[in-house]
């Protein structure tokens, strides 16, 4: 009987503004929020609210059979809090029906595991704080910004506790295996881990829409029989995806909300197909393997390595300058500052950086709020300028 | 295929932009096996050997009976002809100075001095005359402009052609009576556009000379997409005869030679162009003043010269920036590599620039560029960082942001090197020479 995992990403950066030479030493204001909030309504009113409300339908609907799992970044969380609180209460009705699983990832979609042990642990314990409070239950689960793993990060999350883990299903880490089973991460002895199956996640991702593809248009009917002809050779079918998926990045247009409306019952059609979250697979299934990942991957690009992020001397300075703060940061014990520092390690700053593009992804382009990989860099390296020359003052204040 | 082409430039013989883009042309056109000869107002000194057949028209004798009436367009005998009327109203008329795109501080002296040319040689026994045809762009442009029309008409005679390819608005009177005299479709090149060089304040007779030339014409070549658009909306030109194809830029193998150490204390950087409106260098002065305001131990380059350096100078001076300013006078060959090598950072504020080889030259030399939005190279170019040329504030910053950030200087650079895999010269021509597939085969 196997399982179809439903996780779906939802994030929203804080993007910095366009921030001159000029503005060093006047303005210590980094973020867009009039950009920030006029993204967030957009993605509300085309894909978080419509979206939610088709889902509760369905979980009520099935009572119970049909399930699913949400990763909500921390500064995702903010900014509905702050300007979009109909939207939080819209995912806490989904959290009531009881089928909902929260993941547990770094609160700023940070890619601090790479450079900060510490501040690995402390985001990832902010963020599980935020999820019980808000949808009370207690995070099992936990997902990784873009979902970059490797052995190491497998084996720093089992000692914190967390019994199932996601990544990639890259080919490069697969070679002959499925996806579609449960696997252990190579030096670990309790902590389980999920593939995602990239293809048929992007089936509906990415090309649901694409009418060069020879497959479109894609009916729920025609994926549920796909997912149901892997039966005998699999276990757990994941699919892990964006959630702007609905709606957004595929527009109310293209029929992805009907589609997404009539899964639930053509996968369920199949007598053998169940629907359950991460942490229910990892209960229900033993690894079939062992699997060594030494050398980090992701879900970006066709590399499906950490080059969106840190690919290129500019990305890998912007991060270098950002983590060689931390310490000094620390040291003035000021949650502002510490925020600022934080805002700024969310990995879409640096992901704006990337100069890939220049040859493929025009997905870098569509979604980088600056013009060029330059100007992002620029902003960013002048709001270092400034913070590092702000923090100085702060400390001269009295009572901080 | 036999191609006759009609130029005012060709390097050694006075080589802007212009001169440059039609070596190139010619020499990745010659590579493919086709036969070019081209034409030019004059030839001086020695002719030397090279890929095409050079033809100096001051030097091809033309029945004077020819010129003198306006008779000597044989085709164009109606009154009503546009081109007739034209060229009686132009005759001897005076250019003013935005005309002359590439005009060199020499030839202004030349100009001020008030030298005058005298348009005929003596005839010869059969009654045909030589004409004078400086092509230096002085005072008498247009006359020598009909003149060298007069001459493409005994050449397009003489010879047979499969097309006639003819180089912006100079050669256009000479495109369209070889295509009369030779019934071959004509290919008109558009480098730069008058409104490129004047801005708002063109000079109607080149306007009307550009237009007509671009209805006569059986396609129109762009230098770029956004001088296609300025010639589909300024000109109404129908966009589908006319097809955008950029320029390229030829590697030079021996700049090794000229190679300057970089460690150095003060970083320079550089504007290098005809110091005229089109190029935008009061902008550039604006924003060096921001920049030196940041970072005081910068110094500035101007190089080349044009009608508005003087005013630049008395800027510069206002703004108190002499001691970071060096302005160097019109720069050719080695010096122009010379101070690329130099140089840590090329600024092309161009408030119009069809095209512009320049940045492709600079970034040979693996220097980063700044390029203006308003160029038609930004169309190909990935890796250069890009402005509008009227914010200064935004140049200035990222100026700065080049300087002070190594790492984006040298990542601008890597990016650069990989645009320029992909510009070739042999790109430009086969596609040009799909253009003229097109019309050789197109049914009347």
């Amino acid at each position: 009987m196997p399982s179809v995992c439903i996780y779906f990403q939802v994030h929203q950066p804080r993007r910095l503004k366009r921030y001159s030479f000029f503005n060093i030493g006047h303005d210590h204001f980094y973020e867009d929020k009039e950009k920030n909030r006029q993204i967030l309504n957009k993605i509300a009113e085309k894909c978080y609210l419509p979206t939610n409300r088709i889902l509760l339908d369905l979980l009520k609907e099935y009572g119970g059979t049909f399930r699913i799992a949400f990763s909500l970044t921390g500064v995702l969380l903010d900014q509905l809090e702050e300007n979009r609180p109909d939207v939080l209460d819209s995912f806490k009705r989904l959290a009531d029906t009881g089928c909902v699983e929260f993941l547990n990832e770094t609160y700023y979609h940070s890619l601090a595991f790479l450079f900060s042990p510490r501040e690995f642990r402390e985001q990832i314990a902010l963020h599980k704080k935020r999820i019980q409070d808000l949808f009370g239950q207690t995070p099992v689960t936990f997902r990784n910004t873009e979902l970059i793993y490797n052995n190491d990060l497998a084996k720093a999350v089992e000692k914190m506790g967390y019994k199932t883990i996601l990544t990639e299903g890259a080919d490069k880490i697969l070679g002959w295996r499925s996806p579609n089973f449960v696997y252990q991460p190579a030096g670990c002895t309790k902590i389980k881990l999920l593939l995602k199956n990239y293809r048929l996640s992007d089936d509906v991702a990415f090309r649901f829409s694409d009418a060069r593809w020879s497959e479109h248009p894609l009916m729920a009917d025609k994926f549920a029989h796909w997912i149901h002809n892997i039966n005998a050779a699999g276990e757990v079918i994941n699919l892990f995806m964006d959630y702007e998926t609905f709606g957004e990045h595929q527009w109310q247009e293209t029929g992805i909300f009907e589609f997404l409306k009539l899964f639930p019952r053509e996968i369920t059609r199949h007598p053998d197909f169940i629907f359950q979250t991460p942490s229910e697979v990892a209960k229900r299934y033993d690894p079939v393997a062992q699997l060594d990942i030494p050398d980090f991957i992701s879900w970006a690009d066709v590399e499906r390595d950490l080059t969106a992020w840190l690919g290129n001397a500019m990305q890998k300075d912007a991060i270098r300058s950002l983590y060689g703060m931390e310490k000094i940061v620390r040291r003035f014990k000021n949650d502002k500052l510490l925020d600022t520092w934080r805002l700024l390690q969310t990995s879409d700053h640096f992901y704006y950086m990337c100069t890939k593009w220049f040859s493929d992804g025009d997905v870098h382009k569509y979604f980088n709020p600056f013009e060029s990989p330059y100007d992002a860099y620029i902003s960013y390296m002048n709001v270092l300028d400034d913070f590092s020359g702000y923090f100085k003052t702060v400390k001269k204040r009295p009572g901080v | 295929m036999r191609i006759l082409m009609f130029g005012w430039e060709f390097p050694p013989h006075m080589s802007g932009g212009l001169g440059t883009a039609c070596f190139g042309i010619t020499k990745a056109l010659a590579a493919m096996g086709h036969e070019i000869t081209f034409v030019l107002p004059r030839i001086k000194g020695e002719k030397e050997h090279s890929h095409v057949e050079l033809l100096s028209a001051s030097d091809v004798p033309v029945p004077l009976s020819y010129v003198n009436a306006p008779a000597y367009l044989p085709a164009m005998d109606t009154k009503e002809d546009p081109f007739q009327y034209l060229f009686h109203k132009l005759r001897m008329r005076m250019v003013n100075s935005p005309l002359r795109p590439y005009l060199t501080e020499s030839q202004y002296a030349e100009l001020i001095s008030g030298t005058k040319i005298s348009p005929l040689s003596k005839p010869d026994s059969e009654g045909r005359g030589l004409l004078s045809i400086p092509g230096d762009y002085g005072p008498d442009l247009i006359a020598e402009v009909i003149r060298y029309g007069a001459v493409a008409g005994v050449i397009a005679g003489n010879e047979r052609f499969d097309v006639i390819h003819a180089h912006d608005w100079m050669t256009i009177f000479a495109g369209i009576h070889a295509r009369k005299v030779g019934n071959i479709p004509l290919v008109l090149h558009v480098h730069a556009l008058e409104f490129d060089r004047s801005g708002e304040h063109i000079n109607q007779d080149v306007y009307d000379i550009e237009r007509r030339g671009m209805e006569a014409a059986d396609h129109i070549i762009a230098v770029s997409h956004y001088t296609k658009r300025v010639i589909v909306e300024r000109y109404g030109i129908n966009p589908q005869k006319i097809t955008a194809v950029h320029n390229a830029v030829y590697r030079n193998e021996a700049r090794q030679a000229y190679h300057v150490s970089k460690k150095k204390s003060a970083k320079i950087v550089l504007f290098l162009g005809r110091i005229t409106f089109q190029k935008g260098p009061d902008y550039f002065v604006e924003a060096a003043a921001k920049v030196l305001k940041a970072l005081p131990d910068v110094k500035f380059v101007m190089a080349g010269a044009g009608d508005m350096m003087p005013r630049m100078i008395e800027r510069v001076a206002e703004l108190g920036l002499g001691r970071h300013f060096h302005f160097t006078g019109f720069l050719r060959g080695t010096d122009i590599e010379k101070i690329f090598t130099m140089s840590d950072l090329y600024v092309m504020p161009s408030v119009s620039e069809p095209f512009g080889i320049s940045p492709l030259e600079a970034m040979m030399c693996d220097v980063p560029v700044i390029i203006s939005r308003q160029s038609g190279v930004a169309e190909i170019l990935q890796g250069a960082m890009k402005v509008d040329f009227w914010d200064v504030n935004e140049i200035a910053n990222k100026i700065i942001a080049i300087l002070k950030y190594p790492v984006l200087a040298a990542e601008i650079v890597a990016r650069s090197r990989e645009d320029l895999r992909n510009i070739h010269w042999e790109n430009a021509a086969s596609q040009i020479v799909k253009t003229y597939q097109r019309i050789l085969h197109k049914p009347d």
